[in-house]
């Protein structure tokens, strides 16, 4: 095996020859993702700990180079985490978003498997064009689909409309601007990143195993249990960090369809950048976000580790 | 399993339903000639004509056309570039840095990147406005062009470009003669996903972009905020249909490419 590894390592190594010299074609996107993804992150950190006034008004003064650092670290101390940890708010904020996040990715996930299923089951030539119907939400506007849930939920809306037609409300509903309004919205948003991956292990499922196990006498039941869901379980972890992970920062789903008592982070972070101006509180709010998003992250890699590959 | 089962057409039926049902009302109301969205006017047009008469909408589409037209070819190339690396090149220094940041705006918040640009874009003193927005969405959608030409690179066939390797074509000639057609597909792909990305962004675009400068989806944004109106239910009929068309028109492009090959 290991011999093996070397002489394919080697002969990759020998197919990518006509690349060289291969600094060219990775110095271009390496010198991009440094220069627009790693150092803003960096200056977000620098931010988060200066003090409130260093950056007001919002036109933060210019960069002033690496001789400031000094002073800067002598006067650290760490006000706008100070605030951040001495004010409940935030720390509600925090802790409902990963709330509303888990609880639409548990939604998501009862809702894609039974989809993600009968697509793989469904006869061969159907699945490409079920793929695509699965996926082409996904490629429109993101923030018309939310709104579409605005004229929907609203009162007065569609769906209010509907209820009462059918006599099964008297009172106007009153689903727009809450919590479950938000959930409605995050579970439609995300749903192709659940049912994509899922899609994709039952796919490749072996369906002589269920066979194999009807003939061995296993209850429909009994074989999803021991069979599906086991090889499904890479699907379902992939699915459901995808949909957890962006839920957790999402801005435009509370702030269109959310009330003013749904709590979460990413509109609290547009707070008090635009409404605040408080750009260190919320280059602070932004680190500790990224924290909080390392937690899933790790438990994915956990999890999807443990998996046989 | 050729005949589908009850319960499963019933999960496809309703599936398809959730997905599709909210974007149907939209475009059913965006032709209802009453403003009110409970009652139905009668057919008409009259929100489409008023969309031609609203210059800051038409302003703000041309500009986020531009921007995704530029954004996308820059993420295209850029994309391209970081695929070959990460599926040809096999370990290089630095290359779980380089992965982790391809792979990193993926799931980052949108918040949380926008602000780091925009704070990046003040450090520089950038004036913002057409450039900051163009390179902010250059930097999201490359990641995402960059997974889809990946993808296609790891599971193309060598043969051919060992064969015209050992026939002594020269590395750049194998690349545009061989390599670059047979991932022309991914490409496109990752073309319009960045296209349509950049399309979509609201908040890259509201932190990154200046005073005079309005992308469609941060005009659309200010006026939703107030409510529903026909005429964000037209110009989002209008937006629906372009990039399904556009979607469907590529997919059976590149289906016949696919045949054509085989």
């Amino acid at each position: 095996m290991e011999a093996g590894t070397e002489t394919l390592d080697k002969r990759a190594r020998g197919r990518a020859s006509w690349l060289r010299p291969r600094w060219l074609v990775l110095a271009l996107p390496y010198a991009w993702l440094l220069a627009f993804f790693l150092l803003p992150f960096l200056i977000v950190l620098r931010i988060a700990l200066s003090d409130t006034a260093r950056a007001l008004p919002p036109y933060a003064p210019h960069w002033t180079g690496w001789a400031e650092a000094w002073n800067f670290l002598q006067a650290l101390d760490l006000e706008s985490f100070t605030t951040l940890f001495g004010d409940s708010l935030y720390l509600e904020a925090y802790l409902s978003s990963l709330r509303i996040a888990a609880t639409a990715t548990l939604i998501t996930l009862l809702i894609a498997f039974p989809l993600a299923y009968a697509m793989a089951s469904a006869p061969r030539r159907w699945q490409p064009a079920l793929l695509i119907l699965v996926i082409l939400p996904f490629w429109t506007s993101f923030l018309i689909r939310v709104y579409a849930w605005m004229a929907i939920l609203r009162p007065e809306g569609v769906l209010d409309a509907l209820l009462r037609g059918l006599g099964l409300i008297d009172e106007p509903l009153a689903l727009m601007n809450t919590e479950t309004a938000v959930l409605i919205g995050m579970v439609y948003s995300y749903l192709p990143f659940m049912v994509l991956p899922i899609y994709t292990t039952l796919e490749k499922l072996d369906r002589s195993l269920l066979e194999a196990a009807a003939d061995l006498g296993a209850t429909p039941f009994r074989r999803f249990v021991s069979i599906v869901i086991p090889l499904a379980r890479p699907g379902i972890y992939a699915g459901c960090f995808l949909v957890f992970v962006p839920a957790i920062g999402e801005f435009v789903i509370p702030d269109l369809l959310g009330g003013p008592e749904t709590l979460m982070i990413g509109k609290v972070l547009w707070t008090e950048f635009f409404s605040n101006r408080d750009w260190p509180l919320a280059s602070a709010v932004a680190i500790l976000l990224l924290l909080v998003l390392a937690v899933p992250l790790l438990v994915y890699q956990r999890f999807a580790r443990k998996e046989p590959a | 399993m050729n005949r589908l089962r009850t319960p499963h057409l019933l999960a496809l039926v309703f599936g398809i339903a959730f997905l599709y049902l909210p974007i149907l009302v939209l475009v059913l109301y965006s032709f209802n000639a009453s403003r009110l969205v409970t009652v139905w006017g009668g057919f008409s047009t009259r929100w489409y004509a008023a969309l031609l008469q609203n210059q800051a909408l038409l302003d703000a589409a041309w500009l986020s056309l531009k921007v995704a037209l530029v954004s996308a070819s820059l993420a295209t190339i850029l994309g391209l570039l970081a695929a070959l690396a990460l599926a040809r090149f096999g370990r290089f220094a630095g290359r779980t840095l380089f992965a982790g940041m391809i792979a990193a705006p993926l799931v980052m918040p949108e918040v949380i990147t926008g602000l780091a640009l925009l704070l990046l874009f003040v450090g520089l003193d950038a004036e913002r406005g057409f450039w900051t927005v163009t390179f902010a969405h250059v930097t999201l959608t490359a990641c995402f062009a960059a997974i889809v030409i990946q993808a296609r690179l790891s599971t193309l066939d060598r043969s051919l470009e060992e064969a015209a390797q050992d026939l002594g074509a020269t590395p750049l000639r194998v690349f545009f003669a061989i390599t670059l057609p047979m991932i022309a597909p991914a490409i496109l792909a990752g073309w319009l996903l960045a296209f349509t990305l950049s399309l979509d962004d609201l908040v890259l675009a509201s932190f990154t972009s200046g005073p005079g400068a309005t992308t469609l989806p941060m005009r659309i944004y200010s006026s939703v905020r107030l409510g529903v109106t026909p005429e964000i239910n037209a110009a989002s009929t209008l937006l629906i249909g372009l990039v399904a068309t556009v979607v469907v028109l590529a997919s059976l492009l590149i289906k016949r490419d696919a045949l054509a090959r085989d």
